[in-house]
């Protein structure tokens, strides 16, 4: 459809960024680059925002709902008549919410970035690598088949890799910057495994034809199967794990951790607000399928969820480094919009859980970036990580504490802000599809309100500690974003999702569920208050509970000692009775038949090297020699 | 053609000293020597253009020009083999070719 063509220059735009502040960026001063980078950012920002006007409303939404809009596509690569690989621009209603997403909360992160940056050494390459995130990262959201979201897939994971490991001379961010790239790249094997068996069995690659429900493509897939399982099933299981490698699901969620060695910004843009749902947006966008073709997968992602989101609520009580506290917490809200995924129906009112979890990322990466640039802001001010260096900071930074207070109740779920109404819609679908689930969902709600505001009493109240300096507001640069995500983390749950984004771009009415929304708030409000019991004032209670609960405290504060776990598999078994024979191999047999080759050919060389004696009467004796015996032979074959 | 002497006569001429060249230039250890036994080859091998050409194809001349030309490369050869020869023997003072293992190796 015509007048959405321009769509291609908001993914464009970051890569011609990228490329002049990577190419050129050592040549000029650094703060060139970020306003190179920041202008070009904004221009893509006022392009989505524009687009998801005219697509949101600019066309309304007639009987048969939102279409699905293609205005660039070409073949960017043809093996053969049947498989070719495309290269387009999909609007759909996720795909225009996700460019609003990425567009916004990269923006926020590349103003606030001049402030929090300022004077760092790399600051162009730090531009030049955002530019380049946000360009894989948007690439990937409005991909037109699976093929071409998994190439951006892969360049937004190159792109996380560089960024965690901004500081390469720290040992601390070259060791997680390289756990990040492994762990993700072990599951995106299996994303790639599971794009192959998809496409073997439907032959396309197109989402188009993919997510029509009812579509003939599968149904010679029925047929297919692998150990008793479905060829589909598998196909989308693998898929799933390459997504809960990217959004950090239990068991691949060791890598987000670590990720936080990157600088703060990073943090709020990748690791919080959207390359770490990129996972949950790949199962949105082949949710159809799933849906329809592999139920089973659906429940595996609807108990990794529900399961993923207790955990890392657990663990984030714990902790005490801010960034870590907020990585859990993130870790746990991907799990409630996973779980919301997992328990969706489609179409209608029983896609509630569909529209929920795409409504929770939208919620989610505004207060979380927030959460999250408020957490770079107290580290610009304090110069430390770790909560016990902080205390009474209200007096000395205002907005970012008034900010980060909202962002707080947000995440909480306290009504009227946004996350209380994402919130609500995920409990509504997990109680209506799966009772155990919704009591751990509840559970975790209330988990959350407590890690939260422990966070924020610990660092806003209580005692002042020794600062180095008095702890001061940040610069202007750095406020505006974070004002700016607080006005849009109270705002955004007042958007209609349930008329724009919803499983079969139908739109239908939602209505308040009385019966879950209070007990929710009520849980949340109950875990504000025993943070505000425990940690508002100075108290030994936190100690003495911790002393109690003994093992069990030590087991979470350690992260239940997932970490060590995967270093025990992997060094302990996997190097030692895997890696080493195969060394030993590569070592011995491999080189040893190649150095064997060389070898021996010096041998023989030096031993026939005598027959060179340099005597001439030696060679015109072998000479003749050789001719007589030639032509003897040659009398005597051709008689 | 030559009446009263049959061209193998000639042939059996020129293979004896086309291999008493070849039996000095193995044998013999003196430069000098096996100079001169390379000339005998080339001879051998002139008689052979000649006497081809004569009981062959009598009415034609190739074989005596081919003849020619030995003759004059024969002499050219031998002033760079005597050149060459006399350089041998300032360095080695004497020139005997077993002496000579410069290309060894």
């Amino acid at each position: 459809m015509a007048g959405f063509t321009y769509t291609v220059f908001i993914v464009l735009i970051p890569l011609v960024v990228f490329l002049i502040t990577g190419l050129l960026g050592m040549k000029w001063k650094p703060i060139v680059s970020g306003i190179i980078g920041t202008v070009g950012l904004g221009i893509s920002f006022l392009l989505s925002l524009i687009t998801a006007y005219k697509y949101f409303i600019g066309m309304g939404h007639g009987a048969e709902g939102f279409q699905s809009i293609i205005p660039i596509e070409f073949t960017w690569l043809r093996f053969t008549e049947s498989l070719y690989i495309n290269m387009g621009v999909l609007l759909d209603p996720i795909s225009v919410m996700m460019l609003v997403v990425v567009t916004t909360v990269s923006f926020m992160v590349h103003i606030y970035s001049l402030g929090y940056m300022k004077g760092e050494s790399g600051f162009a390459r730090f531009y030049a690598f955002l530019s380049l995130f946000t360009f894989s990262m948007l690439g990937l959201v409005i991909a037109t088949n699976i093929f071409q979201m998994y190439i951006f897939w892969e360049l937004v994971g190159v792109s996380s890799f560089l960024l965690i490991g901004f500081y390469y001379q720290k040992p601390s961010a070259v060791a997680a910057s390289k756990k990040a790239f492994i762990v993700t790249r072990f599951a995106d094997l299996g994303f790639l495994i599971g794009i192959l068996i998809l496409s073997y069995v439907t032959g396309t690659f197109d989402f188009g034809k993919l997510t029509q429900p009812g579509t003939a493509i599968f149904g010679s897939a029925a047929t297919m199967s692998f150990m008793g399982i479905s060829a589909l099933t598998w196909a989308m299981t693998l898929i799933f794990i390459g997504g809960a490698g990217k959004s950090a699901m239990f068991p691949l969620h060791i890598w987000l951790p670590d990720a936080m060695e990157g600088p703060t910004p990073v943090s709020a843009l990748i690791h919080a607000a959207t390359m770490v749902v990129a996972g949950v947006f790949l199962v949105a966008r082949m949710f159809p399928v799933i849906h329809f073709q592999a139920p089973e997968t659906q429940e595996i992602i609807a108990y990794v969820g529900g399961f993923t989101s207790l955990f890392a609520a657990v663990i984030a009580i714990t902790q005490y480094d801010i960034k870590r506290v907020l990585a859990f917490s993130t870790l746990s809200q991907i799990g409630y919009m996973m779980l919301a995924l997992g328990v969706s129906g489609y179409g209608g009112e029983e896609g509630l859980g569909y529209m929920a979890s795409m409504f929770h990322l939208f919620t989610h990466a505004m207060f979380k970036a927030l959460l999250f640039l408020g957490a770079g802001s107290i580290i610009h001010a304090v110069h430390s990580n770790y909560m016990y260096d902080m205390g009474g900071l209200r007096k000395y930074m205002p907005i970012t504490h008034i900010t980060f207070l909202i962002a707080c109740l947000t995440i909480s779920g306290v009504p009227p802000l946004a996350g209380f109404f994402s919130k609500d819609e995920i409990l509504v679908a997990a109680l209506h599809h799966n009772k155990l689930l919704f009591a751990v969902e509840f559970i975790v709600a209330g988990l959350t309100a407590f890690y939260m505001f422990r966070l924020y009493f610990n660092v806003f109240w209580g005692k002042d500690r020794h600062y180095e300096h008095t702890p001061h507001e940040s610069p202007l640069t750095m406020s505006i974003p974070l004002m700016f995500l607080a006005v849009a983390s109270i705002f955004a749950g007042f958007l209609p999702f349930h008329h724009l984004v919803t499983s079969d771009m139908m739109g239908f009415d939602s209505e308040m569920n009385y019966a879950v929304a209070i007990p929710s708030v009520l849980i949340g409000l109950f875990g504000i208050a025993m943070a505000w019991i425990l940690y508002k004032k100075e108290s030994v209670i936190p100690e003495k509970l911790a002393l109690k609960w003994g093992i069990l405290y030590t087991a979470t504060y350690n992260k239940f000692y997932f970490d060590e776990i995967y270093l025990f598999v992997t060094k302990k078994i996997i190097f030692n009775y895997i890696s080493r024979p195969v060394a030993w191999f590569d070592r011995h047999v491999i080189d040893g038949f190649m150095v064997g080759i060389g070898m021996t050919t010096e041998k023989v060389s030096y031993r026939i090297k005598g027959m060179q004696s340099g005597q001439l009467q030696h060679y015109a004796f072998m000479f003749v020699a050789g001719t007589l015996a030639l032509t003897l032979s040659m009398l005597y074959f051709l008689k | 053609m030559i009446e009263g002497i049959a061209i193998e006569h000639f042939l059996v001429v020129s293979t004896l000293m086309f291999f008493t060249g070849i039996c000095g230039f193995i044998i013999r250890r003196n430069l000098i020597t096996m100079l001169m036994s390379v000339e005998l080859i080339l001879n051998s091998v002139n008689i052979n253009f000649l006497v081809f050409n004569r009981y062959l194809y009598p009415d034609q001349l190739q074989g005596h020009f081919f003849s020619l030309f030995i003759v004059g490369i024969a002499a050219a050869e031998a002033s760079v083999a005597i050149a060459l020869i006399i350089n041998i023997y300032r360095n080695l003072q004497n020139i005997d070719v077993e002496n000579v293992s410069e290309m060894k190796y």
